[in-house]
């Protein structure tokens, strides 16, 4: 199937994150992104006028679009990860609001974990704090693509340029030491609305874009088709003889006649059919749910992974990874769990903590895992989706820790 | 270089596919839910895609409050007769009979779908239980994860959920909880009919534009019949309307509407200035929370 047959579309998705520390007005910038962008229906909007009526505001508090939960809402903190959807003429966009306030490591992690962009707010009175630092260090860990610096507040230190350039300036600093590859600083004020949707009035020094339009702009969404090419196999349909090997291709492409390798092992064989969704296809492309056959009868189960081209993953049994710990109970030296990679799920062992004899919620780290059987590994900076793993309890089947393997 | 972009529906097309297929390969019993409302004809869709050529390996189950619309029951017949289905019936109106549960005296029965629908899950022993629900749709489901696990009681607590990384959705559970699925968690109501068309899926007749006997109550145009309305103070008359979700008689409400054809529904979508539930569920105005309050008893 050609390119032309395949019915692209330009409109995208940008799936996207934000991050703030505590009291930066980072519900207020949400808040307006949504409003402004008229993505806030009438229905909506009345129920945050009442709800803000009732408190005595005179003016609709914009955080109460976001804050869902009880808890919240009585608290006026946001607790746990939101997921909202809205959309311009240019391009659809997902978010993973992301809270500021308790766990906010692990918060980050888990919005940052499939986005292509993250927001990190600072409020330009404080400028760069400990927190601000820490979102920084889980955009570079979890190599976030594009990274954005939304110096806030910008009305209450006078729109001036020079608060916004120290700001930016010691961002970069540390971002450098992070490992942060770059990133793009935007002055706005989610209150007033200056920079957000609109350019805004207050700030003629700044000849950026305002934040929304950076958003529909910014290149992403795209796989190289030279990628590796990656097929960890979710399940077999068995039809009559024949047996597809489904999955979603997680990086590259697949196409009819290519050598393939199956890990862990190792048997090659030749693909003679592709279907995507029940049509059959020539050639298929991250990130398509599809369904392989091969040329050969061979024992191909849930849990293996399909590979081609010269770049095969490394097959090993010692996982060596940086880590973000997520659960309330500590992780430490000895601990028996499971191992979920791809489709696969081990048991492994916790053999080092790089030096550390425990790590605790929300600490970031690195560690040495022993696992019971080999895994088909990528570098987390090569391929994400083969690079990351979770560690689970196996007593209650608790979501432990966020690993992403190093293999150099 | 060859770049490839795959266009909004087809990604969420293929990570909903990659969802279905996750619970195939992790679960023992896994149940979708189906109403016949869009949503879960969407759902069904996607699971006949994600397992083609073979049949899907799961059942279905509905909840049958006993005030559905005559349409929706044929539809859902037809379907499960159609692709052979396998289908499991919680009815509310059983319980009711039995004196287990009580009419409530706004005469709404969608809260009572919590316990047939929990007790069903229990009694059949489903570990993985599939529905429609999407983020957009409310404060609440926004917080919602894919895998969403379930205690025993079916209970929800939004604050133990289990935190969600890349696509790796962790279903483990022990013996009595169960896990539910939302494969189009991050689809919004007009990605659901933008789908719809493209897929040239047929839908129930109470989606489009049609002349109904309906009566004002609480705000919202509800359909006259036994379920109880009107009462003696609410006049019946005909209205062109059509609805825009599917759920008990007695809550859901039809909006004006003179879309006849799947173009001209997605064209009002697009330009009303009321969301999908704002304009047709009497049930989430009860009270700020309410949507959540449900969600944590075990409704979806």
């Amino acid at each position: 199937m050609s390119m032309t047959t395949m019915g692209m579309t330009t409109i995208d998705t940008l799936r996207f994150a934000t991050a703030g520390s505590v009291d930066d007005g980072k519900s207020t910038l949400v808040g307006r992104l949504l409003h402004d962008s008229k993505s806030v229906l009438a229905d909506q909007l009345e129920a945050v006028e009442r709800a803000s009526a009732n408190r005595g505001q005179d003016a609709p508090d914009l955080a109460l679009l976001t804050d869902g939960l009880r808890a919240e809402r009585e608290q006026g903190i946001t607790i746990d990860v939101a997921y909202r959807y809205f959309a311009t003429p240019r391009r659809r966009f997902i978010l993973a609001d992301t809270p500021g306030h308790v766990q906010y490591t692990r918060n980050m992690v888990t919005g940052a974990s499939t986005a292509e962009l993250a927001i990190i707010l600072v409020d330009a009175r404080n400028g760069v704090v400990e927190q601000t630092l820490r979102h920084a260090a889980v955009a570079a860990l979890l190599r976030v693509p594009h990274v954005v610096l939304a110096v806030n507040k910008m009305d209450l230190v006078g729109y001036e340029e020079k608060e916004f350039l120290r700001i930016v300036e010691d961002f970069g600093r540390h971002a450098e030491e992070l490992g942060l590859p770059g990133f793009t600083p935007i002055p706005v004020s989610a209150l007033v609305g200056d920079n957000v949707v609109e350019r805004s009035a207050h700030m003629d020094w700044y000849d950026g874009p305002a934040l929304l339009e950076y958003l529909e702009t910014v290149p992403v969404g795209v796989e190289a088709a030279d990628a590796p090419a990656r097929l960890p196999v979710q399940y077999v349909i068995r039809h009559g003889d024949e047996r597809h090997y489904a999955g979603q291709l997680v990086s590259g492409a697949l196409r009819v006649g290519d050598r393939v390798t199956v890990h862990p092992s190792g048997e090659t064989s030749e693909i003679v059919g592709i279907d995507v969704l029940g049509e059959a296809a020539e050639v298929a492309f991250a990130p398509q749910s599809i369904t392989v056959r091969l040329a050969d009868q061979r024992d191909v189960a849930r849990g293996d992974m399909i590979t081609a081209g010269a770049d095969g993953p490394t097959l090993t049994q010692d996982v060596r990874a940086a880590v973000c710990h997520l659960a309330e109970r500590p992780l430490r030296v000895g601990d028996r769990v499971l191992l979920r990679h791809t489709t696969r799920t081990v048991k492994a062992i916790v053999r080092d903590l790089g030096g550390a004899g425990s790590l605790a919620t929300n600490d970031l780290g690195r560690v040495v895992l022993r696992t019971a059987e080999p895994l088909a590994l990528d570098d987390y900076a090569e391929v994400r989706r083969t690079g990351a793993f979770i560690l689970v309890d196996p007593a209650d089947g608790a979501t432990l820790t966020a690993g992403m393997v190093e293999l150099t | 270089m060859t770049v490839h972009t795959l266009s909004h529906l087809d990604a969420l097309e293929s990570e909903a596919v990659h969802i279905f297929r996750e619970v195939a390969g992790e679960f023992e019993r896994p149940v979708i839910l189906f109403s016949g409302g869009k949503d879960s004809i969407v759902m069904l869709h996607l699971a006949l895609k994600a397992f083609a050529p073979a049949a899907i390996p799961f059942s279905l189950l509905h909840v049958d409050t006993g005030h559905n619309f005559p349409e929706v029951l044929e539809y859902r017949d037809r379907t499960v007769a159609e692709h052979g289905l396998r289908l499991h019936v919680a009815s509310v109106q059983d319980y009711i009979d039995r004196g287990v549960l009580r009419e409530r005296p706004d005469g709404t029965r969608n809260p009572l779908q919590t316990v047939p629908l929990t007790e069903k899950i229990q009694s059949e022993r489903f570990d993985a239980v599939f529905g429609g629900g999407r983020r957009d749709e409310e404060k609440a489901r926004a917080k919602e994860r894919v895998f969403s696990l379930r205690d025993e009681f079916s209970q929800w607590d939004p604050r133990r959920q289990r935190p969600e990384l890349w696509q790796l959705y962790n279903g483990r559970h022990a013996p009595g909880e169960h896990v539910r699925v939302f494969p189009l968690s991050n689809w919004t109501e007009l990605d659901v009919w933008q789908y719809i068309a493209r897929e040239g899926i047929e839908l129930p007749e109470i989606y489009f534009a049609h002349h109904r006997e309906v009566f004002m109550r609480g705000g919202m145009w509800l359909t006259a019949g036994e379920w109880g309305g009107p009462r003696e103070n609410e006049a019946v008359e005909k209205r062109q309307v059509r609805y825009r979700t599917v759920g008990d008689m007695s809550c859901t409400g039809a909006v004006d509407s003179d879309a006849v054809t799947l173009d001209q529904v997605i064209a009002e979508i697009a330009a009303s200035r009321l969301t999908e539930r704002g304009a047709t569920r009497a049930d989430d105005k009860l009270s700020e929370a309410a949507m959540e309050d449900r969600k944590r008893e075990g409704y979806f």
